[in-house]
């Protein structure tokens, strides 16, 4: 099972690379999303994965049996999933509104900041 | 079943028992101010006219708070509080030593800076964006980071300073700025994940995010991918440093917010992702950090030397200042990569410094364009004649900025010095020379070109405008100047508590054991 999980991470990991080199602000963005799902995923398997064994204490013990998957591995996957979703709802407004702005999806021609052929730094008065 | 009430629990196994010390409240009482007052304001945001009397007495609180916490450390050890009263290494600890309540205190300070200058820079539309609440979750966001002693909950505060950070960014939502925030965004998240996927391989491993149960057990453990997680997490905060090759987000975007802004990021951001590396990779991954020294030598002097020539290039002031920021984070990350006890002392000094120089540069720079009405170095001219204190001030922190006596940016310069050639890497000192000698250049040039240069005759009209007297700004510059001045005549305090923050970093001893007053919980 973990093997399968590492071999999908990857696959996620390697489609969001290729879409962040991409020069389309969208593909970019879909990148990133891609990006923190695989992260999310690793984080995931990187807690043991099993349905088997439920997480639950017998009468008598003290502890969880020594098989069971790691629920604090789940609870950062929570935490990183909500701030991961809030980011990706910023930057598809902010991706839209560059679109709007700028009339342009393409970070090449996104030269505003830094625009070409600025002038150098007079040398002398 | 038999009901809760009849099985006796000795809680003392799972708890805390005794209650927190006032000194402990101490520990998390800076973020939760701050986060508090930022939620005031945000319910206020009609009210804008009021932002200030609540945004400016919390700062003020905040600066007490630390500076309250960092004598108590620095006297005392480290403090260490659990949240929830979990044992430690379970539930979140918040561990403050000297490094981290020093760099809170003098965030704190370049934060109020900021606060003040903002009162005018700001307009009411700028408010109602909400500048003040976004200013008060990036200091939380920032003391968090300073504070926290569990390696998930620092990922966590980054992300608070990172979103708040876009706020301010953003406010005013001017074309220029967008294309800024883009970049900026889009970079910084990605930086974020990788930290996050490092924390998430270093959980795999070690089975525990509490960075001193990490620090003992990374000197035991055998056989672990180290190097890779330690290549991850310098990578991941390389990136929010803004170190050579993964850099080029910081021109893009911190020039194009209010100077304000600019001066809160070219002050505090930077210096989070070196806290990091200082934090992680010299304290919990010493044999590691060893192997990795030489990479980041060569980084280091590859950022100092092009920043410094970016430097030079600049025409638009604020772009000069940004390359600024990059050229002090390669000095630091050459403390870092000496691997020395000087060296190290030298990296926090410097970092210390450049929160307070960069903050002010970025506000001198807005008075600049408030006096010329020009951003760039071919348009200005004549300030020298138009106010000449001003024009005094501006020299005493371009010279801080480049390093020379007498004020608080040669002390660290000297130290970084003296630690590479000690470990006999001239090519390192001469890097550090040679980097503070082109932002002599450029600096010396916008002192001649912006203030000894007759103003052109085209600029005579703009320069009646109100801003011209802007009392706020002349205090935030003058006090954050005051404080550069003192450092660099009075160098002894902050020498002997960056020195502290070093020992502490090379041997975690004593922050091992406030977490762990029985000397481990295994």
């Amino acid at each position: 099972m973990e093997t399968l999980f590492a071999i999908l991470v990857g696959i996620l990991f390697s489609a969001a690379i290729y879409l962040l080199l991409s020069k389309q602000s969208v593909r970019v963005l879909l990148g990133i999303a891609l990006l923190g799902s695989a992260v999310n995923l690793l984080l995931f398997t990187s807690g043991r994965l099993t349905r088997e064994i439920p997480p639950i204490i017998a009468a008598g013990l003290d502890a969880l049996p020594n098989n069971t998957a790691n629920p604090l591995p789940q609870a950062l996957i929570l935490t990183a999933i909500v701030i991961s979703f809030s980011f990706f709802a910023f930057l598809l407004v902010l991706t839209y509104r560059a679109f709007q702005e700028l009339g342009t999806d393409n970070t090449d021609e996104m030269r505003l900041a830094e625009p070409k052929n600025e002038p150098m730094p007079p040398t002398g008065y | 079943m038999a009901s809760p009430s009849s099985l006796s629990v000795d809680l003392s196994q799972a708890f805390v028992m005794a209650p927190p010390g006032l000194g402990e409240w101490l520990v998390i009482l800076p973020p939760a101010l701050m986060i508090t007052a930022g939620a005031l304001l945000m319910m206020m945001r009609h009210r804008v006219d009021r932002h200030g009397f609540i945004a400016i007495p919390a700062l003020v609180a905040l600066v007490l708070i630390d500076a309250a916490l960092l004598w108590k450390v620095s006297t005392g050890g480290p403090v260490t509080m659990m949240m929830g009263r979990w044992l430690p290494p379970f539930g979140i600890a918040f561990t403050v030593d000297v490094l981290g309540a020093l760099m809170a205190l003098v965030s704190a300070l370049a934060g109020l800076a900021a606060g003040i200058a903002a009162l005018t820079d700001i307009s009411d539309s700028g408010r109602r964006y909400g500048f003040f609440p976004f200013l008060m979750l990036l200091m939380a966001g920032v003391s968090g980071a300073f504070l926290t002693g569990d390696i998930f909950n620092l990922y966590v505060w980054f992300e608070v300073l990172l979103i708040s950070s876009f706020g301010l960014l953003i406010l005013g939502s001017e074309k220029q700025q967008i294309d800024g925030a883009l970049k900026y965004a889009v970079l910084n998240l990605i930086g974020t994940t990788l930290f996050l996927i490092s924390v998430g391989y270093l959980y795999a491993i070690f089975g525990t995010l509490n960075m001193a149960d990490i620090a003992l057990k990374a000197r035991e453990i055998n056989g672990a991918p180290l190097m890779t997680l330690s290549a991850l997490f310098i990578l991941a905060f390389a990136m929010k440093a803004a170190a050579f090759p993964v850099n080029f987000w910081l021109p893009a975007s911190y020039h194009t917010p209010r100077i304000t802004v600019s001066a809160l990021f070219g002050g505090l951001l930077t210096k989070i992702g070196i806290y990091a590396l200082l934090r992680v990779i010299v304290m919990l991954f010493p044999v590691q950090r060893e192997e990795l020294s030489l990479v980041l030598a060569i980084v280091a002097v590859l950022t100092m030397v092009l920043s410094g020539l970016g430097m030079l290039a600049q025409n638009d002031l604020r772009r000069m200042a940004g390359f600024a920021v990059i050229l002090g984070i390669g000095n630091m990350l050459a403390g870092i990569a000496t691997d020395t006890m000087v060296g190290l002392s030298g990296a926090v000094l410097y970092a210390l410094h450049s929160i307070l120089a960069m903050t002010a540069l970025y506000l001198v720079i807005g008075r600049v364009k408030a006096l010329t009405g020009s951003w760039t170095l071919s348009a200005g001219g004549g300030i020298y004649s138009m106010a000449p204190g001003f024009a005094f001030v501006s020299l005493a922190l371009f010279l801080a900025v480049a390093g020379l006596p007498p004020f608080s940016g040669l002390w660290p310069k000297i130290m970084l010095v003296k630690a590479s050639v000690d470990i006999g890497a001239w090519w390192l000192a001469a890097g550090i020379l040679i980097s503070g000698f082109l932002a002599t250049i450029a600096l010396g040039r916008t002192f001649l070109l912006a203030y000894w240069r007759p103003a052109p005759e085209s600029a005579a009209s703009v320069i009646a405008g109100p801003l011209k007297q802007d009392r706020l700004a002349a205090v935030a510059i003058l006090g954050l100047a005051a404080l550069i001045v003192l450092f660099g005549l009075f160098p002894e305090a902050p020498l002997s508590l960056s020195q502290q923050a070093a020992t502490g970093l090379l041997d975690p001893q004593s922050y091992v054991r406030s977490v762990f007053p029985q000397g481990g919980a295994q």
